[in-house]
């Protein structure tokens, strides 16, 4: 279809297409997306450093009004309630530390346990061999289609029944031990390992179960590290589900904390440097794990989406 | 989704006989999968099929967590069918849907064909991704403060240019459009790579082969991207609707429902129900409605975007 037309020069490198109005529009566009995605977060880390008068005085500036550290101090607890209230803020004590470690502990509980035990039935799944197997399968596949807000009522129920209220363990008990979605998906991986790498093993006298942790798994290791971050970021942004379990600090996770700390901020000279710090707090363990992971977690996205 | 449970079983024959040496009997493929499929079997169970069951039947009783359910048939959902404010919050909600599916998707298709034929940076495919690892919450907070209809920087620049302040969240008719956008910003990055990585699968040959015809960008657009990427755009849209059904995080930050019922989504009302009026019986029979509702629309969905299909080759 394209032998006929006139071969173009071969150059050592590949010919740049012309610059044309076409691409000059495409990517201004390029430009003010890339814009809108950042500016939020430059806004806030600017609000953030301002003091409440400086932004009521020149909201428009560009630099930080004022520059101070006392929007970090309130939403990290540091300072007193005289001094919070002095500033704009409410001076409720929020205790930032301890719904960071909340939200590190139900985030590293749910995805060690999910991915592992997602992973152990993956395999059972993919490589084992037993009766009604496809039909377990088809089941936890049907899991896919129950959205998450039908199960939460019931589960609050159930999780209350437990004792699990107000527990940290409440909070990371329903997506624990599975979920329909990283079976699914790790099942795909383990089936596509050359059987002959099991058959190796099985012949040098390993079982089954070291095979799986000590060949197989590891193996795996690209598709659970993907998984396990995509699963580590969707249980720390998670807040429906805290918020109905956790009713103290005992449990709190940041993001039940950072809506908490917006509703308790007054509503006449709402304290905007203090939210923002306190959003800003709660954005950056996020940034940071993406910082490590982003190209790993910017290829795969595609091969979680839709595979 | 591509279900490949029709493949054909992939196992080991079972080969124990070969280390001569005594050991212990080695287990059986039944037992270890057993044992390896004991602790999902067990979540699923209990915190997926359970509950499940026994939403669909806490919604025929009255149930207020403290004394036992008691079975009223189905006084919840001729209540629900009678309940003005359901019917608005489903109206509301259907309107969030429509308005973040549709500015969502067609600004992912644009970011998506962007990236794919001007560039190949895995920089700006980062960038575009970064909202989408702030929770709602943050990205509630964040919108609620540069939407500020005081000191927001958004109505300040809407000030600057000469035009009125807009109330974004504060008021009935903008509130939720805001909302929609909001959450268009969050998750327009992730959908934009699903469906980049659907461009990526079309070959390169057919743009250069176009090219070479003469045909313009807007052409192979509609000529080669749309109809190839069709299959995939499909699953993209029912995966995003299924998701887009369920806001809740965004609502429950920046306007609480308001003003005057106007951004009371059905996850809102569910919750209220539940948890502010002690209504278990009746937020489950809508979290049933809801169910309903969403496998409907999918079906719909599958059937006329004929999503199992491809029009490669």
């Amino acid at each position: 279809m394209a032998t006929t037309a006139p071969a173009p020069a071969r150059s050592a490198r590949p010919a740049r297409r012309r610059p044309s109005f076409g691409r000059a529009v495409a990517w201004t566009t390029m430009g003010a997306i890339v814009l809108v995605t950042l500016l939020p977060f430059y806004w806030v880390l600017r609000t953030a450093l301002s003091s409440n008068p400086g932004i009521a005085a020149d909201p428009t500036s560009v630099l930080p009004v004022e520059p101070t550290g006392g929007g970090f101090e309130r939403a990290l607890g540091l300072q007193s309630t005289k001094e919070a209230v002095a500033q704009g803020g409410a001076g409720g004590g929020l205790d930032f530390w301890r719904y960071l470690l909340n939200s590190i502990v139900v985030s590293t509980l749910i995805t060690v346990c999910q991915i592992l035990f997602s992973a152990m039935a993956a395999y059972a799944f993919a490589r084992l061999n037993w009766r009604g197997r496809n039909t377990v399968f088809a089941l936890f596949l049907g899991g896919l289609m129950v959205p998450s807000i039908f199960t939460l009522l019931p589960n609050f129920v159930l999780v209350k029944e437990l004792g699990l209220i107000d527990s940290l363990l409440g909070i990371a008990l329903p997506t624990m031990f599975m979920t329909p979605f990283a079976v699914f998906f790790l099942r795909q991986f383990f089936m596509n390992i050359p059987l002959e790498v099991e058959e190796a093993a099985l012949l040098d006298g390993a079982g089954r179960i070291r095979i799986f942790f000590r060949v197989l798994l590891p193996m795996a290791s690209t598709p659970v590290i993907t998984l396990a971050v995509l699963t580590y970021i969707t249980s720390w942004n998670d807040y429906f589900w805290p918020l109905m379990v956790s009713y103290s600090d005992s449990s709190r996770v940041l993001t039940v904390a950072l809506a908490m700390f917006r509703a308790q901020t007054p509503q006449s000279g709402f304290d905007w440097s203090g939210l923002m710090a306190a959003t800003l707090i709660a954005a950056l363990p996020m940034l940071l794990l993406f910082g490590v992971f982003a190209r790993r977690i910017v290829s795969s996205i595609s091969f979680t989406g839709l595979k | 989704m591509t279900v490949t449970s029709s493949s054909p079983p992939r196992h080991l024959p079972l080969t124990g006989s070969a280390p001569r040496e005594k050991r212990r009997r080695p287990l059986g493929d039944g037992a270890i999968a057993a044992l390896f499929i004991a602790p999902a079997m067990l979540g699923f169970a209990v915190f997926l099929l359970w509950p499940t069951l026994r939403g669909i039947w806490l919604s025929f009783t009255r149930f207020n967590l403290l004394t036992p359910p008691e079975w009223v048939g189905l006084a919840n959902y001729e209540r629900m069918v009678n309940d003005p404010i359901f019917w608005d919050s489903l109206k509301v909600t259907v309107e969030y849907v429509l308005v973040n599916i549709g500015v969502q998707t067609v600004a992912a298709l644009g970011i998506a064909v962007l990236l794919h034929r001007l560039t190949q940076s895995s920089l700006l495919r980062g960038i575009v991704l970064t909202p989408y690892l702030m929770s709602n919450v943050v990205a509630g907070l964040v919108w609620l403060w540069m939407l500020d209809t005081q000191l927001g920087i958004g109505n300040e620049i809407i000030a600057g240019v000469g035009l009125d302040r807009i109330p974004f969240l504060a008021d009935e008719t903008w509130a939720i459009p805001t909302i929609a956008l909001i959450n268009v910003w969050r998750h327009v990055g992730y959908t934009a790579l699903l469906l980049f990585a659907g461009l990526q699968a079309i070959p390169h040959d057919m743009y250069e082969a176009a090219r070479v015809d003469g045909a313009s960008e807007w052409r192979m657009f509609t000529r080669i991207t749309m109809p190839l990427l069709r299959p995939v755009l499909a699953v993209v849209l029912i995966m995003t609707v299924i998701g887009s059904f369920q806001v809740f995080d965004t609502v429950a930050v920046t306007t609480a429902g308001g003003p005057a019922n106007a951004t009371n989504v059905l996850q809102f009302y569910i919750y209220g129900s539940a948890f502010g009026r002690f209504q278990f019986g009746y937020a489950s029979a809508m979290s049933v409605a809801l169910l309903v509702v969403l496998s409907v629309i999918t079906i719909v969905q599958y059937r006329i975007t004929r999503a199992g299909q491809t029009d490669l080759g």
